[in-house]
C-alpha cells in the first residue's frame, strides 16, 4: 500500500516535472522567434560557448581519433586494410563520436555554468529585478542560451570532425607507418554528406538541450547555495541523459531504412 | 481621502502549500504618500510586494495600481505597468554581471531603448543623488560594501523616474549611521519629489522617519493601519509589543515551522 503510494508519487513527480520543463521550452523557443534580442548577450554566450570550449572538445576529439585508429589497426592488422581504418576514424568521430563527446563535454562545462549562474540569479532576487525593470527574464536570460547553443554546437563538432580525422591520420602514419596519401583519400572516399550532416543535425539538438536544462534548472532552482548546487548537478546529469537517448533516436532516424 | 488611492488591495490572499501568507490584505495608498508596512520575519511582506509587483500571483483579490486591476494582465502589459515601478530589493539583488552603472541605467536602455553614452550620464548623475562618486559606475557590484549596494538599488530603482516605490527592508543588515543615510536618501529622493513609497520593514527608527502611515502585518492581515505619528499610542497590543520589542505579549514567535 505504502509502497504503491510511493511509485505514484514518483510517477506524478517525474509528469509534473515533464510538463513543466515542456511548457519552459515551448516559451523559450517562443521568445527566441519574437523581438526584441540581445544580440550583444547572444554574441556573448556564442563566443563562451564556441570559442571557449574548444581546447576542451578538440582534445576529446584528438584523442578520439588516435584511439580509433589505434584499436582498429590491431583488428584489421591481419587484412593489411590501411583504407578500412580510415573508414572506421572518419565514420565514427562524425556520426558518433564528434557530436556526442562534444556534446557530453559541453554539458559539463557549459550547461553546469548556466545553472549556477541562472540559479544564483533566481534565489538573490536578480531574476525578479529583471521583470521590475521592464524585462523579461526568458529574452534577457534564456533565449541568448539556448540560441547560442543550438548554433554553436554544430560549428564546435564540425572542428572536433576534422581534427578527430587528423588525430586518426596521426597514428596511422607516424606510428603504424601508412601512406599519407592513401590514408586521405580514402577518408574522402569513404566519407559521405549525410555522415557529416546527420552529426550537425545531432549537434544542434545536443546544444538546445544542454542550454535548455542548463536553464530550466536554474530557473526554477530554490534554497540558497544548496539549491544552486543541485540545480548545477540536475543541469549536467539530466543534459547527458538526454543526449545519449535522442542520440540513439536520431540515429535511427537517419541511418535505420 | 480625497483623491483616487495609487495603489489599492482589496482582500489580497496568497498561500504556498498548505500554508495561508496573505490572509485577506485591504490597504489604499494615496498619491505622494509614504505607506511602511511592519511586521516580523516571515510574516509575509515580502510576498505582499511581489504580489503587487506582478512576480508572484495572488490566489484571490483585487491589485490595483492607477484604478486599473493588474491582478491578471498578461505578461506584455505588465512590462507597461512596471515602468511606472521602482523597487529596492531586500538584499540589492544587483547584477553581478554587470557593471554598477549598467546596473543604475539598466531599466534606461532595456526599457526606454536609451543609448549606452546618455544612459551612462544619467546613471552618474543618479548615482551622485545617493552621493556616489562616478568612479563607483566602473566597479562591479560585488567589489561594494553592503551599504553602498543598498545605495546602488536605490539609484537603479529611482533611475527611471517612477511614480512608486517599493522598499523591501531598505535598513536591515546596516550599521545605525549607514541605516540613517539610507532613511535620509529614501526621504529626500522619494517623499520630497512627491513619488508615492510603499515600504516593508521591521525597524521602527526607519518606519517611523519615512513612513506618514505605518500598517502593521500579523497572520497574513493588516491588523491595525494609521498615523505614524500615533503608533506609540494604537491601543493595539499587538503593535505595541512588536514597536516596543518585547518577547512576552499576545504575538507568539513561532520557533517550529
Ligand atoms: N516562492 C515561495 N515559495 C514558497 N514559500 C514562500 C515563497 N516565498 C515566500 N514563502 C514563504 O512565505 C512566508 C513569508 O515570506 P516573506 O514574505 O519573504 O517574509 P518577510 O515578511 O520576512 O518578508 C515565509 O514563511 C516563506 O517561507
Ligand atoms: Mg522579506
Amino acid at each position: 500500500m505504502n509502497f504503491l503510494a510511493l511509485i505514484g508519487r514518483v510517477v506524478l513527480g517525474f509528469l509534473g516535472h515533464i510538463g513543466r520543463l515542456t511548457i519552459f521550452a515551448g516559451t523559450a523557443l517562443s521568445h527566441c522567434v519574437r523581438p526584441p534580442l540581445y544580440p550583444r548577450l547572444i554574441g556573448r554566450q556564442m563566443i563562451d560557448i564556441g570559442y571557449y570550449s574548444l581546447p576542451v572538445v578538440g582534445l576529446t576529439a584528438i584523442f578520439s581519433g588516435m584511439v580509433l585508429a589505434l584499436q582498429s589497426y590491431t583488428g584489421f592488422a591481419r587484412f593489411s586494410a590501411e583504407s578500412a581504418i580510415a573508414n572506421v576514424v572518419v565514420l565514427s568521430i562524425t556520426r558518433e563520436l564528434g557530436p556526442v563527446l562534444a556534446g557530453l563535454m559541453v554539458a559539463g562545462r557549459i550547461g553546469a555554468s548556466m545553472a549556477a549562474e541562472i540559479g544564483t540569479m533566481r534565489v538573490t532576487e536578480q531574476i525578479d529585478a529583471l521583470s521590475t525593470l521592464s524585462t523579461n527574464p526568458f529574452k534577457y536570460l534564456v533565449v541568448p542560451r539556448i540560441l547560442a547553443g543550438l548554433f554553436m554546437l554544430p560549428l564546435l563538432v564540425l572542428v572536433a570532425d576534422i581534427i578527430g580525422v587528423f588525430g586518426g591520420y596521426l597514428v596511422s602514419v607516424y606510428k603504424l607507418g601508412f601512406n599519407p596519401g592513401v590514408y586521405i583519400n580514402s577518408t574522402a572516399d569513404f566519407v559521405q554528406p549525410l555522415d557529416v550532416i546527420s552529426g550537425l543535425v545531432k549537434a544542434a539538438v545536443f546544444g538546445f538541450l544542454i542550454s535548455l536544462m542548463g536553464c530550466y534548472n536554474g530557473y526554477y532552482s530554490k534554497g540558497g547555495a544548496q539549491g544552486v548546487g543541485a540545480a548545477t548537478t540536475n543541469a549536467v546529469v539530466s543534459a547527458s541523459i538526454l543526449i545519449l537517448i535522442t542520440n540513439y533516436l536520431l540515429t535511427e532516424l537517419f541511418f535505420s531504412t | 481621502m480625497s483623491s483616487a488611492p495609487k495603489i489599492h488591495l482589496k482582500d489580497v490572499r496568497k498561500a504556498f502549500g498548505d500554508k495561508q501568507v496573505l490572509n485577506g490584505i485591504d490597504l489604499d495608498v494615496a498619491p505622494a504618500e509614504s505607506v511602511v508596512i511592519i511586521g516580523g520575519s516571515g510574516t509575509g511582506k515580502s510576498v505582499l510586494l511581489k504580489c503587487i509587483l506582478g512576480i508572484l500571483n495572488a490566489d484571490s483579490g483585487v491589485v490595483d495600481v492607477d484604478g486599473t486591476d493588474v491582478t491578471h494582465i498578461p505578461a506584455s502589459t505588465r512590462g507597461e505597468v512596471n515602468k511606472k515601478f521602482g523597487m529596492l530589493f531586500q538584499g540589492a539583488a544587483l547584477f553581478d554581471s554587470l557593471p554598477v552603472w549598467e546596473n543604475v541605467a539598466f531599466g534606461l536602455m532595456q526599457g526606454e531603448r536609451m543609448p549606452r553614452k546618455q544612459a551612462k550620464e544619467r546613471a552618474i548623475e543618479t548615482l551622485a543623488k545617493v552621493g556616489l562618486a562616478a568612479s563607483v559606475g566602473d566597479l562591479s557590484p560585488s567589489e561594494l560594501s553592503g551599504g553602498m549596494q543598498k545605495r546602488v538599488g536605490l539609484a537603479r530603482a529611482i533611475a527611471g523616474n517612477p511614480e512608486i516605490i517599493f522598499f523591501d527592508e531598505p535598513t536591515t543588515g546596516l550599521d545605525p549611521i549607514m541605516a540613517d543615510v539610507i532613511n535620509d536618501l529614501i526621504i529626500a529622493c522619494v517623499r520630497d519629489k512627491g513619488i508615492t513609497a510603499l515600504s516593508i520593514t521591521h525597524d521602527m527608527h526607519s518606519a517611523r522617519k519615512i513612513g506618514d502611515r505605518i500598517g502593521m502585518i500579523y497572520e497574513g492581515r493588516l491588523i491595525w493601519v494609521g498615523d505614524a505619528k500615533t503608533v506609540d499610542r494604537s491601543g493595539n497590543e499587538y503593535v505595541d509589543q512588536f514597536v516596543n520589542g518585547r518577547a512576552e505579549g499576545p504575538i507568539k514567535m513561532q520557533l517550529r515551522r
